[in-house]
């Protein structure tokens, strides 16, 4: 679907469908240099059982046009901007890496605009390596390669992936290679700039799901303690073997997980 | 070599797609030879149908085996995903009708495969894609050959039988331009000795029977996606890029992103064609795969050395292999296969036909069949044989002589293969006397 937000070419996946002001509505939001592409398989099933689905491409991301917003705050409030255009009152928002903190601010600073959250490798505050940024900057083939190798767990670098015949690794970073110039770079230093986290988490008063893989290496669930520590009794799911791209690495197990939630 | 650093292509030869089996422990990947599988409920069934969930449903369609040989080449490639085929006939036929149908147009190099050049010149017109061949040395007669309705460009890495080397940077500059996807066979060369996606190639197909197997046992196909073809941008592709009747109006730029086109590949051409290949050959081709890397060097070395030796002799006219001095492709075999060209070579001898027959028949440790590829040494005439179609102007565009012979070099102790080659050509001698430079 497209549709115009704070002025500005946008697109979203709905699963070919209208949204029904009387369906529950779910948005999905990706991480960072990424698009809507990574959650279609959960926005399918969700809509099959007869939710609005909202998979969003951030702006300057996937379909969307704009420049990247710089901060994670802006993209809370461009969201709460995209369910306006929407004339979506109330959602959940099921957000990966990037899209996690995203929905936690928007819990947080919108409370009645948010009935679940579910973060899905996500850590708060949620710091960037000096290197990974200094390549971001440059717009170097080597942010790329970094965040897809870290991207993975260890095990899962070889691969292993139950989607037939795809090689997640190289999708995953042919997906960054995609970026528009520039647009990794504001995504992570939108995450790396972002230090209220734990003040937004214990906010939240909606229901919160926590994924995280055991293998993560970008947002290691030991790093994602002080966020559990601060939010209102999450409900925790840690799926074993996978790494931070847990759509990819545990598409089946996350699905499962969101299901609990929603 | 692959844009990942943390694995080598040995590495990723042995482990790429392959966890040991969930269920019990296999270290190898299992041959799960099964036509079907079983749903665990309705929603769960109905979820994979919908393209909801990662999963199985029928071999035809995707299958644990298959699926592990699937993401090795991708990851050898470079890739984000492939299909395994029942040949790499049905692999070529699967990119082009995952492509497009009847209007359409293909530009190809002329020294092709004979079944490839069977497929484009003689079947593929009663379904309304005409192709046009072009000298694969020449980019600009790529460039020349585009029209409006095209939609592929295609060609070898490495052309058969006159091992001319596809310019893959040049050729795919010259797609590019024109908004089209350069699909190469890598047949010959294998990951091993070229990756043709690096080099600006959009999709890669094998003849798995091949270099990849390598033992000749099995007959399989791979089709490998790159990715990186922006088929949106191109407008040319409405099977990718418009709402597809077959699949609940399922626009695949729109749900695959860069892996838009192996999943139509898959979800209509794989079911509706039905070329997929079997678990069982699937797990020979991973077998082989396993030792890809020290096969090439071994096949490679044993190559030079037999092309060194038939330089040497009065009564061959020609050795035609890209590393070669004199060969019209020896700067750029340099630049573009550092590690070898393969271990196919041709030969022309001085007596003809004639002389030419008498050696294959001689031979003994060269096994004379239509294949390349395998551990054990081949050879072949293919003017009498893969490539007896085509007519004399044909022949000549693709570098065949009557006197030509193929060699597929394998990995026989190497003075064994020249001791059974001196003893061949001197019954070519006999059969065509008096015949030397």
């Amino acid at each position: 679907m497209k549709l115009q937000v704070a002025g500005q070419d946008t697109y979203c996946y709905t699963n070919g469908r209208a949204i029904d002001p009387d369906a529950d509505s779910l948005v999905f939001v990706h991480g960072a240099g990424m698009d809507h592409t990574v959650w279609t398989p959960f926005a399918r099933h969700f809509a099959r059982h007869g939710r609005n689905v909202v998979a969003v491409d951030l702006p300057g991301h996937g379909r969307s046009g704009g420049a990247p917003l710089g901060s994670i705050e802006a993209l809370s409030d461009w969201l709460v901007g995209l369910l306006d255009a929407l004339a979506i009152t109330r959602a959940a928002i099921v957000g990966h890496s990037l899209g996690s903190i995203v929905a936690l601010d928007t819990a947080a600073r919108y409370p009645r605009r948010v009935r679940a959250i579910a973060l899905v490798g996500t850590t708060a505050p949620m710091p960037v390596s000096q290197a990974i940024l200094d390549a971001a900057a440059a717009d170097a083939p080597a942010a790329f390669h970094m965040l897809t190798e870290f991207g993975f767990s260890r095990r899962h670098l070889y691969g292993g992936n139950s989607n037939p015949g795809i090689w997640m690794v190289g999708a995953s970073l042919r997906l960054l290679q995609r970026a528009a110039p520039g647009v990794l770079h504001a995504d992570m230093n939108a995450c790396n700039d972002y230090d209220s986290g734990l003040q937004r988490a214990a906010q939240v008063t909606c229901p919160v799901l926590v994924v995280a893989g055991d293998g993560d290496r970008l947002t290691p669930l030991r790093g994602a303690q002080p966020l559990l520590e601060a939010l209102p009794s999450p409900l925790v799911k840690v799926l074993r073997g996978s790494g931070h791209t847990l759509m990819a690495e545990a598409p089946n197990e996350l699905l499962a997980a969101l299901r609990e939630l929603l | 070599m692959t844009e990942l650093k943390y694995a080598g292509l040995d590495t990723l030869a042995l482990h790429a797609g392959a966890q040991p089996d969930p269920a019990t422990g296999a270290r190898a990947t299992p041959i799960y030879q099964t036509a079907s599988f079983v749903f665990p409920d309705s929603d769960y069934a109905a979820s994979l149908f919908n393209l909801e969930r990662s999963g199985h449903v029928y071999s035809r369609l995707s299958n644990p085996t298959n699926a592990v040989l699937e993401e090795r080449i991708a990851a050898l490639e470079g890739g984000v995903g492939a299909i395994a085929t029942a040949s790499g006939q049905a692999a070529l036929l699967l990119a082009i009708t995952t492509l497009m149908g009847a209007g359409a147009h293909i530009v190809a190099a002329s020294s092709l495969y004979g079944g490839s050049h069977n497929l484009l010149t003689y079947t593929l017109p009663r379904f309304g894609i005409e192709t046009t061949f072009v000298d694969t040395r020449d980019p600009q007669a790529f460039a020349a050959a585009i029209r409006d309705n095209t939609r592929l460009v295609f060609a070898e890495t490495i052309g058969n039988p006159g091992l001319d080397v596809l310019d893959i940077p040049a050729v795919a500059a010259v797609a590019h331009a024109a908004q089209l996807p350069l699909l190469v066979d890598s047949t010959f060369t294998t990951p091993y000795l070229l990756q043709p996606l690096e080099l600006g190639a959009d999709l890669v197909m094998h003849s798995a029977t091949k270099f990849l197997s390598g033992h000749g046992i099995v007959i399989g196909g791979l089709l490998v996606d790159g990715g990186r073809f922006d088929w949106d941008a191109a407008g040319k592709f409405p099977t990718l890029t418009e709402p597809y009747d077959g699949f609940h109006q399922l626009v695949f730029t729109e749900e695959f992103g860069p892996a838009a086109f192996i999943n139509r590949a898959r979800k209509e051409g794989l079911r509706d064609f039905g070329a997929c290949m079997s678990p069982t050959t699937a797990f020979h081709i991973l077998q082989g795969i396993e030792t890809l890397g020290m096969r090439m060097q071994r096949h490679v070395e044993n190559t030079r050395e037999i092309a060194g030796f038939l330089q040497q002799q009065d009564t061959v006219a020609a050795v035609s292999y890209p590393e070669l001095e004199g060969h019209p492709d020896r700067a750029l075999a340099a630049t573009l296969l550092p590690r070898g060209c393969g271990a196919v070579l041709s030969f022309e001898l001085q007596g003809g036909r004639q002389a030419a027959i008498a050696l294959v028949d001689a031979l003994s440790l060269f096994s004379h069949l239509a294949n390349v590829g395998d551990a054990k040494s081949l050879v072949i005439h293919p003017a009498s044989t893969t490539h007896h179609r085509m007519d004399a102007a044909a022949l000549k565009a693709a570098g065949i002589a009557d006197g030509t012979i193929r060699l597929s070099v394998g990995l026989e102790q190497v003075s064994d293969l020249l001791a059974d080659l001196k003893q061949g050509l001197r019954a070519a001698e006999k059969a065509a006397p008096g015949v030397a430079r």
